[in-house]
Order: C-alpha cells, then sequence, then structure tokens
C-alpha cells in the first residue's frame, strides 16, 4: 500500500471513529427519549405523584419522590460544594499559596477527581456507622457535595488561572486588599467558575454510586433532614431491573426526566457563560 | 476600632480596619479550605483502613487477594474472582475503546473544520455528560438483547446477554467521550509550526499525525487514556446492571462475573449482619482507592518522562 493510499485509509479510519461516536450518542439520547416520551405521554401524571405503597412491586402511583429528593439532595450540596471549591481555588492562586503548595494539593484534587464514586459511598457509610445514624438525606448531600467538590475546585482553578493578571494587577494598584483582589478576579472568571459549577451539579443530579448506600433507597416521600430518601438515578438503578413491565417503564420515564435535566442544564451553561462572559475583560471569549 | 465617625480621619481608620479585619478573617477561611483536599483524602484513606482492620488481623493480605472462595456467610472472603472481573473488563474496555477514541480525536482536531467540528465536539461534550445509569437502561434495552440474541450465539456461546462482554461494550461507550476530549484538547495544544514543517518537508498528513502529532501531543494522550483507565476500573453503576452478579472466575467473556465495585453493590444487603463481611466490603472500598492513587501517581511520573522523551 503506498503511502497516499494510507493516508485515505487512516482518514477514512478517523472519520468512521467519529460518526460512530456521534451515532451511539444519538442512539443512546432517541433511546432515552422515545421509550420515556411515550410513557410520559400515555401517564404524564406518575412524575408528579408520590409512590404507592407497593411501589417498588407494582408500581402503583408516581416518582415525585425521587425527583424531590433528588433536588433536596443536589441544590443544597452544591451550594455547599460550590462554596468550599471557589474558597479553595482562590486559595491557590498564587496570591495566597507557593507554587509548590499548589501543586500538592492539585496532586490530591487529581486523585480524588479520580476516586471512583462508589468509594465516597462508602466512606459516607463508614461514618454513618462511625455515629450510629442512619442513612438519610442529609448524608446523601454530603457524599454527593464531597463527590462533587474536586470537579467544582478543578474548573474555578482553571477560570481563575486564565483570569486576565491585568485585573488583578489593576486592584492591588487601587490599594486594594488580597480578599477584594480574590473577589474581583473571581467576578473575571465568572463564565468558567459557572460553567464548572453546572458541570459538577449535572454529575451530582446523574450520580447513582454514592448516594445508593447514604440517601437510604426509600420509596416514600423525603419527610425531613434525617429521614431516608431517594434520587433519580437510584431509582432507575433499582427499577430497570424489575421483572413488572410496569415498574420498568417508570424506570424510562425517569430516565427521560433525568436525561432532559442534564441536557438542559449543559444549555443553560452554555447560556449563562455567554451572558457573564460581559464582565470578562477582553471580549467574550476570554 | 471605635467606630466613632465624627472626624474623616477616623472614619478612614476604621474603614481600614474593617476591611484589614475582613481580610484577616477571610483568609483563615480560605486557608482551611485550601487544605481540605488533603485532609478529606487522608480522612478517607483512614476511615476507610480503620474500618477494614478487622478483615485484615483475621486474614492475611496474601489469602484474601489469591483465595477464590467468595462465601460471606461462611465467612469465607476471597477477592480474586472479583480481582480478575476487574482486570478482564478494564482490558476488553480499553482495547475496545481507546483506538476509536484517539482516531475521533484525530478527527475532531484535525480533520474537521467549522461548524462540522463545533457540532461533533459538543455531541461528545453531551455524550460525556450523560448519568452512566442512563447507559445501563439503555444497554438493557438495546445491547443486552442483541448480545443475547445474536452476537454470543454466532461466536458459540450460550450466554443470555449480560456478562463481562456486555459491560465491557457499554464502559467502552461510557468512557470514550472522556478520553476524546482529553486528547483533542492535547492535539489542539499543538503549535502549527509542527504540522506545517512537517508537511513542508513531503510529509503525507497521515504520516505527519503518526511520526510528529501523536508524540508531541503523546504524554497529553497517554494520561487520557489512563484516567479512562481509572474512569472504567472504578466504574459502579454500569457493571452491576449489567454483569449478572456471580461471583466466580469468570471463564469466558460472555460470560457473568463480578467487578470490585459491583462486589461492594451486590453483597450490600448482608453487610449490616455480618461484621465481618462489612470490614470486607469497605476494604474492596480502601483498594480501589489505593489503586487508583498508584494509576494517578503512575500517569503523572510517565507523563514527565514522555515529555522528556518526546519534547520538540
Amino acid at each position: 500500500m503506498d503511502r497516499y493510499a494510507k493516508q485515505r485509509l487512516f482518514g477514512l479510519l478517523a472519520r468512521g471513529s467519529a460518526a460512530l461516536v456521534v451515532a451511539v450518542m444519538v442512539l443512546v439520547v432517541s433511546v432515552t427519549i422515545f421509550r420515556g416520551g411515550r410513557v410520559l405521554l400515555t401517564d404524564p401524571a406518575i412524575a408528579v405523584t408520590p409512590p404507592g405503597s407497593r411501589y417498588m412491586l407494582e408500581g402503583d402511583g408516581g416518582f415525585l419522590h425521587a425527583v424531590l429528593g433528588s433536588l433536596f439532595i443536589v441544590v443544597p450540596a452544591t451550594i455547599a460544594s460550590a462554596t468550599l471549591a471557589v474558597s479553595t481555588a482562590i486559595y491557590l492562586q498564587s496570591d495566597y499559596s507557593s507554587e509548590r503548595f499548589s501543586d500538592v494539593v492539585n496532586m490530591f484534587l487529581n486523585v480524588l477527581w479520580g476516586t471512583p464514586p462508589i468509594v465516597y459511598g462508602v466512606f459516607i457509610l463508614t461514618v454513618i456507622i462511625a455515629v450510629g445514624a442512619q442513612t438519610s438525606l442529609f448524608f446523601g448531600i454530603i457524599a454527593i457535595g464531597i463527590f462533587q467538590y474536586p470537579i467544582m475546585t478543578r474548573y474555578t482553578d482553571e477560570a481563575l488561572r486564565s483570569a486576565p493578571d491585568t485585573v488583578r494587577e489593576a486592584t492591588y494598584g487601587l490599594g486594594g486588599t488580597r480578599f477584594e483582589t480574590a473577589l474581583m478576579t473571581l467576578r473575571a472568571a465568572m463564565p468558567g467558575i459557572i460553567a464548572g459549577i453546572i458541570m459538577g451539579f449535572a454529575r451530582g443530579i446523574g450520580d447513582a454510586a454514592t448516594v445508593l448506600f447514604t440517601a437510604g433507597r426509600s420509596t416514600r416521600m423525603p419527610a425531613g433532614l434525617f429521614e431516608p430518601s431517594t434520587t433519580l438515578p437510584v431509582l432507575i438503578f433499582d427499577q430497570a431491573m424489575s421483572f413488572n413491565a410496569e415498574v420498568r417503564s417508570h424506570a424510562y420515564a425517569a430516565s427521560f426526566v433525568l436525561i432532559v435535566a442534564v441536557l438542559g442544564l449543559i444549555i443553560v451553561s452554555k447560556l449563562l457563560a455567554g451572558r457573564y462572559a460581559r464582565f470578562a475583560p477582553g471580549g467574550r471569549n476570554s | 476600632m471605635e467606630g466613632s465617625t465624627d472626624t474623616a480621619a477616623s472614619e478612614g481608620r476604621s474603614r481600614l480596619g474593617r476591611r484589614l479585619l475582613t481580610e484577616r478573617l477571610s483568609s483563615y477561611w480560605l486557608q482551611g479550605a485550601g487544605y481540605f483536599a488533603i485532609a478529606l483524602f487522608a480522612f478517607i484513606v483512614l476511615a476507610l483502613l480503620y474500618q477494614s482492620l478487622p478483615l485484615l488481623s483475621e486474614y492475611s493480605l496474601v489469602q484474601v487477594l489469591a483465595s477464590s472462595n467468595w462465601n460471606p456467610a461462611e465467612n469465607e472472603f476471597g477477592f480474586l474472582p472479583a480481582i480478575v472481573g476487574t482486570i478482564y473488563v478494564t482490558a476488553l474496555t480499553m482495547v475496545m475503546g481507546t483506538p476509536i477514541a484517539i482516531l475521533a480525536a484525530i478527527y475532531i482536531a484535525e480533520y474537521a473544520e467549522g461548524r462540522t467540528k463545533t457540532l461533533v465536539s459538543s455531541f461528545i461534550d453531551v455524550l460525556a455528560a450523560i448519568p452512566s445509569v442512563i447507559f445501563g437502561l439503555v444497554a438493557l434495552i438495546v445491547v443486552v438483547p442483541f448480545v443475547g440474541d445474536y452476537l454470543a450465539p454466532a461466536l458459540g456461546s450460550g450466554a443470555t446477554g449480560t456478562g463481562i462482554f456486555t459491560v465491557s461494550l457499554v464502559m467502552a461507550i461510557v468512557v470514550t467521550p472522556f478520553m476524546i476530549s482529553l486528547a483533542v484538547e492535547s492535539l489542539e495544544a499543538l503549535p502549527d509550526e509542527l504540522r506545517e514543517s512537517s508537511l513542508g518537508v513531503g510529509a503525507t498528513k497521515w504520516e505527519t499525525i503518526r511520526i510528529v502529532l501523536l508524540r508531541a501531543a503523546g504524554p497529553g494522550i497517554f494520561s487520557a487514556v489512563l484516567l479512562g483507565f481509572g474512569r472504567v476500573f472504578g466504574a459502579t453503576i454500569v457493571p452491576a446492571m449489567l454483569i449478572g452478579g456471580q461471583t466466580q472466575l469468570p471463564s469466558s467473556p460472555f460470560s457473568t462475573g463480578q467487578t470490585l465495585p459491583t462486589l461492594i453493590v451486590n453483597d450490600f444487603g448482608e453487610l449490616m449482619s455480618i461484621p465481618l463481611t462489612q470490614s470486607a466490603l469497605i476494604f474492596v472500598g480502601l483498594m480501589l482507592v489505593v489503586i487508583v492513587w498508584l494509576f494517578n501517581f503512575s500517569a503523572m511520573l510517565l507523563r514527565r518522562w514522555l515529555q522528556q522523551r518526546w519534547q520538540y
């Protein structure tokens, strides 16, 4: 085979691989949307009905408990985790810590990012056993928060690092303290930070392994902070392998809700990033 | 600060005082946050280690890792089937996923232009953000019947469709977009002079990619693959839905099995009743952390070494 034929062959292979990946993506999204959409169209009420008493066996009622559980777990977790993540990222900038220290912390953040979510679940479980509590909404929040923390920190750190130095220099030049300078840098880096927080939110809302053992896998409406609850991914996980077609159809409907939420979040993050880009000196994309 | 505001000077002083106080207090908070990542990691490892001590005091490490009997009710804790299953799944996934990921990354970075490029890369971003439980569900609808009804019989195996091969196929789909976006990033960071000078001395486009660009971006692509490795290794939900959950040494790619994370999920029900089981499953968590840590560390070293070797 001469070198030009080789070039054509590998060009085709590269195109083919990309086409394959896109085709798989279209397949996954459309199967979810069609299957779930069909269930939701015939019975839209199941997304807003509380579950019945024999929900996991016969599928009476709906999965409102999982929708609410997801919101009650992921929203507070994201808020807490984002606060901490932004603070860590600020501390990692050169104003506060040395190059060496931030390298070390970044290494730990990489390890935490790569840590399988199930490990966070098991870790929180050991804490639950140690303090003698029961699985509940509260521990679900903590587990998801820990899971989101490295993701958001890395995004925020990257956004702060790519913020233009002129902002920092100008603020110091006007006599600002380190904290005031950090706030100004934060503002300049806002598009990246918002994108990172929404990425963290999307990962948190889609993760099942962390909440599987910590939030309680309950089949009733969430009753309080220290009561068992469940989330959409856990519900899908439990119902997908059910022998009852009615129960399985609820998993399809729930996955429709979940995929729409995740895709919606991505679109929102793109829009918001564009909106906040006006704070960034040097144009829309800096 | 007195906080009195009768003269301009004292107002200035108290306002400065307030600002300095904010500065001091905020820096304590930020410092605490800065050490949080390290503290969290140390706490996780210590908590897992402490809780897995009961198992390790009862059996030796070699005994636990090399025994293939897993039967918590009889106090037999052999992790070998799960370890072999994990290696099987990870290897198969990487064999299927890596070439496609690298080729697709080459397409996006080197071939695609303009709107096609934006479109394809945003498709891949979306694919990377889809929760893994949805992949598991779609696989139960599409892949399991396909493997059970067509692929396994065609290859002369009587499998039902759930098993190691199915898990690997789906995990390849889950992990590919993640590797693609990291690989594209490192390919796009290369200076255009590399491409121009290689094409200028008469290399074809493919030769440029293979000989020049893949080496220059090599460290980045390697760490993309290793990070993908870590992802597959710790994947929980997809394997738990598709692997069949039988703790045995897998005999063929189509047989059912168990990976380390699915061991935790599937045997969780027994966790509270037998204390040693609890310890054993927490030990699995510890193993996962340690191995991921080793992966990350070796990725870092490898990256550094490759950067020296393939520098341009």
